[in-house]
């Protein structure tokens, strides 16, 4: 036992007020299914319902699409930009103002640290949408063309690992643009967005401008399917991507996909070493690793590996995993089954694939969906863990001799997504830039964001950018007759 | 005694200990990552701290305590109230801990002697024309020697901080193994001045070269420059006593010291050296709070776990309010 | 307490009240100070009614005042572009609260009629959320990456400039004081405004709002007093970065180009007055800006780096 051993210090749930069950939030009102069902949403930490939501039908979003148009061609569409950001403005007022019910909600449903929900995800939802409702009556600034305008309606579909951030980050833009929206969370996942649906309440947003509409797989290929969506976003699996990109060809239908991704987090001999540790650390055990851009590959230089690989499984043994809820919670639930077993195939594939596996000892809760951080050494790039997405907490450590050699691993896969460097020379930190094939280039740190730094994926790891000027690229048109 | 010197021609492979070679070593560390690092001290300040552990660290915390009054105006009257503190500080709790020595002056030593007796409670005197150090290596040495022959267990130096910012680290390493071997059986800590030293990768030099010339603790501040103590300094010198034992098997002390004032503050201090250096660490053989009001907030908070009520300063005891 | 009752109140009646008069100093470092001078004037309303006294700014109030300007700088300029836009949201917030004071004290001012004061106010807090919402994006339309011809990493970015004298406009007492100060803050420079002379109390009253939202001790510093007196010291001031001389226009005994003279001193980055040759006019401040007000506050910093392995 360590001495200075840390007592619970759980986050109170009181904060929150579920409900045992909720409808689809459609129009501005919640409203019951015409034809669909039901379906669970669990606590991943403890398997325990947390309410039951709707798994909405076609007609659902039949009627939701519907709304939104009504409320484009109506209310919405004739309203100024600076009206339209006054919307926004209070919206991220809001969601300031109930961070902590909205911090504990999503750390309930995803299985999330609180200190992750709390320090992460719920500030940067609150200034996407600062950040965009400042853009709202701007557009003509933003190089975009001449006279931008809105699509209209968008349909949105957004995956389980950082629910209310991929709302915002769909969403904020999407308004600020002038849009109207129908989103449907990812079915293991749905609680924070329908939280967010009394926020629209809250903020007096006209009705049908958001609409919230919960369900599984069918669902989302409805409002994909649906004529009266002008444009798509997406973000999940490269898999769905492609079968959207698919879904929409030779349609006009626009769509932007934001997909997986098998970064590369390169540590050079010259690196700031105790601070490489750490981004390795966050860039593939932060979120459980639930993350499209994890630092799923360790490249370390290999003059250097041996101590590197001392000094991370020495760094690891003080992370703490276990319930979400704990405000000394490092390390938190996979987010469901489904999602433990692939993560659980795919690591022994590593084992049989002759990689070495090692884990920090932890206990683990009986209940939940639970994996240790594991860390795979001896990894080539022909092995699977080091070719596919694992999307969860473990780590495939490869060596390189020389610069050209780590931008030739990195670069050597279907993925483009994002990418680490760990050097003290800057002019190494700019040519690695240069050479390596990913839409975000992390220098001397990891899985950072914000709302003015665009983020997206080359290659597989799909097309488009969120955030910044580049974001709303996707959400105007200058075709067509004013 | 260990010949610093030979030791550290050992250590850098080196037949001659020159300035050039000293260099070289030093330089060669791995950099600090400022915007990293203090990332890192501000999680671990993120450690929610409560109950059964908030008790521990609590009396860990005043166990560790270099109970201090540096002051031009101290007398021995002064000195005699802070060691009656130190015996006794909270009078209406005896589990209360002890800090772990009072830290006074030099020529105070005697009078903090008297006053501790053989409790336990160790006198440690600041030496070498502290806080400064500008003066020669003879009174700086005459300084430590008064106050070894007085009865100090423990002294704390400065290193000249104009010679290692000039790049002297020859001079410095020097300065640090003479004063070590005045020290005889005390036990050196040596003061860096972080707050003039100012670059992070300078405080990793610093420490490197502290251990190296054979100190027995790395101590952040004087107390008289800002910033004093802060987690990111700390974090860096904890690194490197970690670092240290993995090349050499010795362990080194770490002391903050100046501008802890809350239980709060010292807490996330003792949550760093529990995951960066590790338990081993977590004694008052290797580790203290150079400070003199965060004792009574320590001791509030004691109370406030006892009684289930918020205190105030009238329930701890205070023979050193301030002069003005 | 609307300044428009004060004639009522000579004989109070039974059961009217005797209301508390508001003392209307200067704002400088974050405090409301009086004149150094101990001097203050009348300001009447548009029909030349008695409205309040107001502190008469000396030279002196102008020197303390670019002091805490400058002391100021590190820190607003420091602040992360959210934090910026955060605290000028929130100066909206707090003025959307206060409508009812604003409108009444710029009613008073100006002589408009309860309608177009209405209109003047809630177009003086959507000026500053307007601004508020620039603060984390400028940067991305007005800097960039420079494609230069060699292995070098360019880039050139927007910084403020520092310490902004500004002389409010003389008429709008509150839109268009908004429309100067907004923009040089939102960036960073912190601001020494000389207000309107015969209309500075919706300006004191900003200055409440400023103190109590978040704005951090001398960002925003505002004098009242005469323009002809106190604008020259701003003009010749060494420790000023750039002058704004929008209030030149319609000031007693002022000629701006005599203020632009003094400010070649130190080559201060000078925001002349609208209107041609020799003549200073007032805009139309209802019109939306355009990012002309900002980009004359803003230095370009342009930064190299090598590309190598």
């Amino acid at each position: 036992m360590a001495k200075f051993e840390y007592a619970p210090a759980p986050e109170s749930r009181a904060v929150v007020d579920l409900k045992p069950s909720y409808g689809l939030f459609i129009n501005g009102e919640f409203t019951e299914t015409e034809g669909g069902s039901a379906f669970k949403s669990i606590s991943p930490a403890t398997e325990e319902v947390l309410a039951e939501v709707t798994d909405a039908s076609e007609a659902d979003v039949d009627r939701a699409v519907a709304a939104a148009r009504r409320a484009f061609n109506g209310a919405w569409g004739r309203m100024s930009g600076a009206d339209r950001g006054k919307y926004l403005f209070r919206i991220a007022r809001i969601l300031q103002e109930r961070a902590r019910e909205f911090a504990v909600l999503e750390t309930l449903d995803n299985g999330k640290p609180i200190k992750e929900s709390r320090d992460v995800d719920v500030p940067l939802a609150a200034a996407h949408f600062f950040y965009h409702a400042g853009w709202a009556d701007k557009l003509e600034y933003a190089s975009l063309g001449s006279n931008p305008r809105p699509h209209g309606v968008v349909g949105q579909v957004i995956p389980w690992n950082f629910p209310l951030l991929m709302l915002a980050w769909k969403i904020a833009p999407a308004l600020a643009a002038g849009n109207t929206v129908v989103l449907k969370p990812a079915e293991t996942t749905p609680l924070t967005a329908l939280l967010f649906a009394e926020v629209c309440q809250q903020a007096d947003l006209p009705a049908g401008v958001v609409n919230i509409v919960t369900g599984a797989g069918a669902t989302g290929q409805a409002i994909v399917d649906h004529p009266g969506v002008d444009k798509l976003a997406f973000t999940g699996s490269t898999g769905v991507g492609k079968m959207i990109a698919r879904s929409i060809a030779g349609t006009r239908k626009k769509a932007t996909l934001e997909l997986g991704g098998k970064a590369a987090n390169i540590i050079f001999d010259d690196a700031a070493i105790d601070q490489a540790v750490e981004g390795i650390v966050n860039g593939i055990f932060f979120n459980q690793g639930h993350v499209c851009c994890a630092g799923s590959r360790l490249l370390v230089q290999e003059s250097i590996a041996d101590d590197v690989d001392k000094r991370l499984k020495r760094r690891l043994s003080t992370l703490r995993v276990g319930d979400p809820l704990d405000k000394n919670t490092d390390v938190g639930a996979i987010n469901s089954k489904a999602q433990l077993q692939r993560i659980t195939e795919l690591t022994a594939a590593g084992e049989a694939e002759g990689a070495t596996r090692w884990s920090p000892e932890c206990e683990l809760p009986s209940k939940g969906f639970w994996f240790r951080p594991t860390v795979f050494t001896g990894v080539s790039q022909t092995h699977r863990i080091a070719q596919e997405e694992i999307f969860g907490p473990v780590l495939s450590v490869l060596t390189f001799r020389t610069p050209h050699e780590a931008v030739a691993k990195a670069n050597n896969t279907p993925y483009g997504l994002s990418a680490g460097v760990w050097t003290e020379k800057g002019s190494r930190i700019l040519w690695m830039a240069d050479q390596l094939r990913a839409g975000v280039v992390w220098a001397n740190t990891f899985n950072k964001f914000d709302p003015t730094s665009p983020f997206g994926g080359y290659k597989e790891s799909g097309y488009g950018r969120e955030g910044g000027r580049h974001g709303l690229e996707a959400y105007v048109t200058t075709e067509g007759k004013a | 005694m260990v010949d610093a010197t030979a030791r550290a021609r050992d250590l850098l492979g080196v037949s001659r200990l020159t300035n050039a070679a000293l260099t070289t070593w030093l330089h060669g560390l791995p950099g600090v990552d400022q915007v990293g690092c203090e990332a890192r001290a501000a999680g671990l300040g993120t450690r929610s701290i409560k109950t059964t552990s908030k008790a521990w660290a609590i009396d860990t915390a005043i166990s560790m305590i270099d109970l201090t009054t540096l002051e031009g105006a101290d007398t021995a009257g002064k000195v005699r109230g802070l060691c009656a503190k130190a015996l006794n500080p909270d009078p209406t709790d005896s589990s209360t801990p002890r800090p772990a020595a009072i830290c006074v002056y030099g020529d105070m030593v005697p009078t903090a002697k008297e006053a501790l007796g053989s409790s336990g409670v160790n006198v440690a005197a600041v030496a070498t024309a502290f806080p400064s150090g500008r003066a020669s290596m003879a009174v700086k040495l005459a300084d430590t020697r008064d106050a070894v022959a007085a009865g100090a267990d423990e002294i704390d130096m400065v290193i000249d901080r104009g010679a290692f910012l000039s790049g002297r680290y020859l001079d410095v390493f020097n300065e640090i193994a003479q004063v070590k071997e005045a020290c005889g059986s005390a036990r050196l800590k040596v003061i860096m001045e972080t707050g003039e030293l100012v670059t992070y990768d300078n405080v990793r030099r610093a420490s490197w070269l502290s251990m190296l010339a054979g100190g027995d603790f790395i101590k952040t501040s004087t107390g008289k420059v800002a910033p004093a103590a802060t987690l990111p300094v700390t974090l860096i010198m904890l690194e490197a006593v970690r670092d240290w034992r993995d090349l050499t098997g010795e362990m080194v002390g770490v002391k903050p010291a100046g501008g802890i004032r809350t239980s709060k503050d010292a807490i996330k201090f003792l949550v760093a050296v529990s995951e960066v250096a590790g338990d081993d660490w977590l004694d008052p053989h290797w580790f203290r709070f150079g400070a003199s009001s965060l004792l009574n907030d320590l001791l509030l908070q004691r109370q406030r776990m006892r009684t289930g009520a918020y205190s105030g300063p009238d329930y701890v005891t205070d023979d050193s309010p301030s002069l003005y | 307490m609307s300044p428009a009752t004060t004639q009522n109140q000579r004989t109070p009646a039974a059961d009217t009240r005797v209301d508390v008069r508001k003392t209307y100093k200067l704002y400088i470092g974050g405090k409301f100070p009086r004149s150094e001078s101990g001097r203050s004037y009348e300001v009447t309303d548009a029909k030349g009614r008695f409205l309040a006294n107001a502190a008469q700014g000396s030279r002196k109030d102008a020197r303390d005042a670019v002091v805490a300007a400058r002391g100021a700088v590190a820190g607003w300029a420091g602040a992360t572009a959210y934090n910026r836009g955060q605290v000028l949201y929130r100066v909206a917030e707090v003025m959307e609260g206060r409508r009812a004071q604003f409108v009444a004290e710029v009613r008073a001012s100006e002589g408009v009629t309860e309608r177009q004061a209405e209109s003047l106010v809630s177009q003086a807090i959507d000026r500053w959320v307007w601004y508020a919402g620039w603060s984390d994006k400028y940067a991305q339309v007005l800097g960039g990456l420079n494609p230069v011809a060699g292995p070098y990493f360019d880039i050139s970015a927007p910084e403020p400039t520092g310490v902004v004298a500004v002389l409010a406009p003389q008429a709008s007492s509150l839109l268009g004081l908004v429309s100067v100060v907004a923009p040089v803050i939102v960036s960073g420079n912190t601001a020494v405004v000389l207000t309107s002379e015969l209309r500075p109390l919706p300006a004191i009253t900003l200055s409440e709002a400023l103190a109590t939202s978040d704005v951090p001790g001398g960002v925003v510093n505002l004098i009242t007093g005469r323009t002809a007196e106190v604008a020259p010291w701003l003009a010749s001031h060494r420790d000023v970065n750039a002058i704004d001389l929008a209030g030149a226009a319609g000031a007693a005994d002022v000629v701006w180009g005599d203020l632009e003279l003094a400010a070649a001193e130190n080559l201060k980055r000078v925001l002349r007055p609208a209107g041609t040759s020799a003549d200073a006019v007032e805009p139309d401040w209802t019109r939306t800006p355009d990012l002309s007000r900002l980009t004359a506050f803003l230095e370009t910093k342009t930064v190299w780096h090598p590309k190598g392995r």
